[in-house]
């Protein structure tokens, strides 16, 4: 016998117990109904078998039985529709203030952007008791992030964000798989999840050479010069980029949209999308020059231009 | 042996142009018992490979390829025609009293179609093969997987038509060709499931050809439907094809569900319970199949309420499941049952299809999907369904009807023995896998980690099982083809018009055309001749 051999997984989230729980009510459902059929249909033919019993008797049907286990069945699934439905709704309510952390998918590795610059592939390191929210995005073909012990899984789109939260409750290290098929080596994009406490996750992070999100979104903001037209004080040939995350986008040719990360993407690889108001669609568009990653971290550093604080890094500072 | 369809004519060209509705499911009886074991072969080399953690038998692209065959070999080749193409072909007009269906030519022609989609599918194989898996996903089928998607796809596309001019001819032929006095109520079950089978595939087989099309739009010409990057979207794939390949669920379980409903009946000597709820569950099964197609995406980025209504609409199809589930098995009750071949393989569907239905209602609840969608769960539920479900409804009812078709009977000790074996081995397969699930096993992998080897191992253990049974039926029932004893017209005492002509039947399959003046399923008790309820009276009498 394999060590660790198990027929039930870990539980290692909040979510973990719950799904459990509802999972063993339909468990028994199942296994009540099935015993039933199954108890039934053997009592039946051997009690009614042939060699003994002769004499059968026409029965064509019986309206009150039948509305009976037409009945009976559907209660019991309007008690799994809203009880799945009450788990499902929070797994999709964000909580409110989450440890952020950026994902980009590609055939096949994982890779994980923290916040404070550390980076990691194919590994995740979070800390426990603490809501933590993915927000991920695949650079080819659809992915899945799936972490069996935490009961959590979503698909992971080219061109569209999509997100997951969790909150770790027992350190340890827990498999991580792309469960949507994505080709050749989908099998090999594995990951593991490492649970630390609090302070062990803050001093992994602290332990790094690498730039933060931020920054390296300010170097690519330079780069591009992006803010040639994005200046400032408005009067650049672009809108404004402070304070702009989370503000309410007014488009042209009428109606408005939040200005989200699903947004913020579209706007820089696929500019003509949505051109704000009173603004010419002049922007070029640099797909083909950013990946899914750069767009996260020009994203990161756009959040990071809000009035009166002055985040900018100095070497990103535009020349005004 | 006097005259029959089967030696009506003995030239090879008699077959080929043959306009015979009994020699049309013969060619699709044929075919689809090819395409059964190079399903079945793929699915050997595979868990051949899963016996080990290590992908250490065949390539990571070999194993993709094989479940990729597997699937659509199995669904499109296999499972969806397999009992309407075949039994449905052979006993609709019998069972309605009819000398053909209504347009025998078409039907003809569905066989001739059905073949070319398989050799397109075949030439995929041949060329290398498709590793999109059955689903062909978008954007990895539309622009990332390098196989023969474009090959595989037509062949998919095209099989579609053949389904679809099957259907049209079962709905014109039950509407128009049942015998005088047989009215929609009096139709055996098996005509009525047929018919819900076939609203189905007319309904549902247009969306999945559209799809295909646009894939190879994609593909070929870099129209921007599916992929992001040309400014597609991803999901909207899933919604057409999951808008077609749901029902097709339904499309490949309701035909068998009538072939239980007549085993069932002739077995314990009874009248179904509930002949109107069953037929018009049916029905249910076939309307609210249209409306839970979002299920299957419960994580892939739809909205959240498209979630709740899916889940929501996905558990009331459970209902007339239940039902039709619950009424079988009053029908044994006080009955006279006897363990026959078919009745081992109908009493076995129940079971399995049960355990399918209630891990489906699982699959359903939101929660839980989230965990178990894309995981061994689903593949282990989907096998309850298509195989302990659809298979075994199959391989009853040509157990039951193989003395009609053949006029010969097989060993029926070994019928019985073929019957236990494959219900031993199909669980020893699959009901592992819904451990593997919940443990989180992810599907389509080619490796897995080793804490899960015992379960794979027992999963294999039982493929091999599940593999000797299937071989044994083709075996005894060729053997029966010389060997067997003749079977005579009605060898079950069973009701229904196929069993009042000869085994096998004439061409036109009545001496006159029979008038009903019955229920169906009107068995009568041992001692008592059974009422004289085909009369065969009538001026208009059939060459």
């Amino acid at each position: 016998m394999t060590p660790d051999f198990r027929l039930f997984p870990e539980s290692a989230s909040t979510f973990a117990d719950r799904v459990d729980h509802l999972y063993a009510f339909l468990v028994i459902v199942a296994v009540f109904f099935t015993a039933l059929i199954a108890s039934l249909i053997i009592y039946f033919s051997i009690k009614y078998r042939r060699r003994v019993h002769h004499e059968h008797v026409q029965i064509t049907g019986n309206y009150w039985l039948e509305a009976t286990w037409a009945i009976i069945p559907l209660m019991l699934t309007m008690v799994m529709f809203v009880w799945g439905a009450k788990i499902f709704l929070e797994m999709r309510s964000m909580p409110a203030n989450p440890l952020n952390i950026r994902v980009v998918g590609k055939q096949w590795m994982w890779k994980i952007q923290h916040p404070l610059g550390r980076a990691e592939i194919n590994e995740l390191h979070v800390p426990m008791d603490q809501p933590v929210q993915l927000n991920m995005i695949s650079q080819d073909v659809i992915h899945s992030f799936y972490i069996p012990a935490f009961r959590v899984k979503q698909d992971v789109l080219p061109g569209y964000y999509s997100s997951l939260w969790f909150q770790a409750t027992k350190p340890g290290r827990y498999h991580l798989f792309c469960a949507e098929y994505c080709g050749t080596n989908h099998s090999q994009m594995l990951g593991t999840v490492v649970v630390t406490t609090p302070e062990e996750y803050s001093s992994w992070l602290a332990n790094t050479s690498g730039e933060s999100s931020e920054v390296a979104g300010a170097r690519l903001f330079e780069r591009f010069r992006c803010d040639n037209c994005h200046k400032t004080d408005g009067l650049g040939d672009g809108p404004s980029l402070t304070g702009l995350v989370g503000s309410r986008v007014p488009l042209a040719g009428g109606g408005a949209v939040i200005a989200n990360d699903q947004y913020l993407r579209d706007s820089i690889l696929n500019p003509a999308k949505q051109v704000v108001a009173s603004y010419e669609p002049i922007m070029p568009s640099y797909q083909g020059q950013l990946n899914e990653a750069d767009v996260q971290q020009l994203i990161a550093y756009i959040e990071t231009l809000k009035p009166g604080n002055a985040p900018r890094p100095e070497s990103a500072a535009p020349s005004e | 042996m006097s005259r029959n369809y089967l030696n009506a004519d003995y030239n090879v060209w008699s077959w080929l142009f043959t306009t015979d509705h009994k020699r049309v499911a013969i060619l699709y009886l044929l075919s689809v018992t090819f395409y059964f074991f190079i399903g079945g072969a793929a699915a050997v080399l595979f868990r051949l490979e899963l016996m080990t953690p290590q992908g250490d038998l065949v390539l990571p692209e070999t194993y993709n390829r094989l479940f990729t065959l597997h699937g659509i070999v199995m669904i499109f080749f296999f499972l969806i025609p397999a009992v309407p193409s075949v039994l449905g072909n052979f006993l609709l007009p019998l069972m309605i009293g009819a000398r053909d269906v209504a347009f025998p030519r078409l039907n003809l022609a569905s066989w001739y179609v059905f073949t070319l989609g398989g050799l397109f599918t075949i030439a995929a194989i041949l060329a290398g093969g498709v590793d999109t898996g059955w689903t062909f996903y978008t954007p990895y089928s539309s622009a990332y997987g390098n196989s023969n998607v474009i090959l595989a796809a037509a062949g998919v596309f095209i099989v579609g038509f053949s389904s679809i001019l099957t259907s049209l001819n079962f709905l014109v032929t039950i509407h128009t060709m049942r015998a005088p006095g047989l009215t929609w109520f009096r139709l055996p079950l098996f005509v009525w499931s047929n018919y819900a089978t076939s609203i189905i595939v007319l309904l549902g087989t247009p969306v999945l050809t559209i799809t295909l099309v646009l894939i190879a739009l994609e593909r070929l010409l870099k129209f921007p439907i599916f992929d992001p990057a040309l400014g597609g979207d991803p999901l909207l794939f899933q919604h057409l094809f999951w808008f077609y390949s749901h029902p097709a669920v339904y499309i490949m379980v309701l035909p068998s569900m009538g072939v239980v409903s007549e085993i069932v009946t002739c077995f314990s000597r009874k009248q179904i319970f509930g002949y109107r709820v069953i037929a018009f569950a049916s029905l249910a099964i076939a309307f609210l199949g249209f409306l839970v197609w979002g299920h299957h995406m419960f994580v892939s980025g739809q909205s959240l309420y498209a979630g709740f209504v899916f889940s929501f609409l996905s558990m009331l199809v459970a209902i007339p499941s239940a039902v039709k589930v619950f009424n079988w098995t009053a029908t044994l009750y006080r009955g006279s049952v006897e363990w026959s071949t078919p009745m081992l393989y109908a009493l076995g569907f129940i079971g399995l299809f049960t355990m399918g239905g209630l891990t489906g209602l699982i699959l359903a609840t939101l929660a839980v999907d989230v965990h178990v969608h894309d995981t061994y769960f689903v593949v282990a539920h989907f096998h309850y369904i298509m195989v302990g479900g659809a298979v075994m409804g199959y391989l009853g009812g040509i157990h039951f009807w193989w003395p009609k078709i053949t006029g010969r009977m097989y060993p029926t000790s070994w019928g019985n023995f073929a019957a236990i074996l494959i219900f031993v081995g199909f669980n020893l397969t699959f009901f592992p896998q819904f451990l593997l699930g919940y443990l989180g096993m992810p599907r389509r992998y080619h490796a897995y980690p080793p804490e899960w080897q015992v379960l794979n191992v027992m999963s294999s253990a039982g493929a091999s099982i599940l593999g000797i049974g299937y071989l044994l039926p083709l075996g005894y029932l060729l053997w029966s083809l010389r060997y067997g004893a003749a079977a005579g017209n009605n060898p079950w005492h069973a009701t229904g018009l196929e069993w009042t002509t000869q085994s096998p039947p004439i061409t036109h399959n009545f001496e006159q055309t029979p008038i009903v003046t019955s229920e169906p399923y009107d068995y009568q008790p041992a001692d008592k001749p059974a009422p004289k309820k085909v009369v065969v009276e009538l001026e208009r009498t059939v060459t």
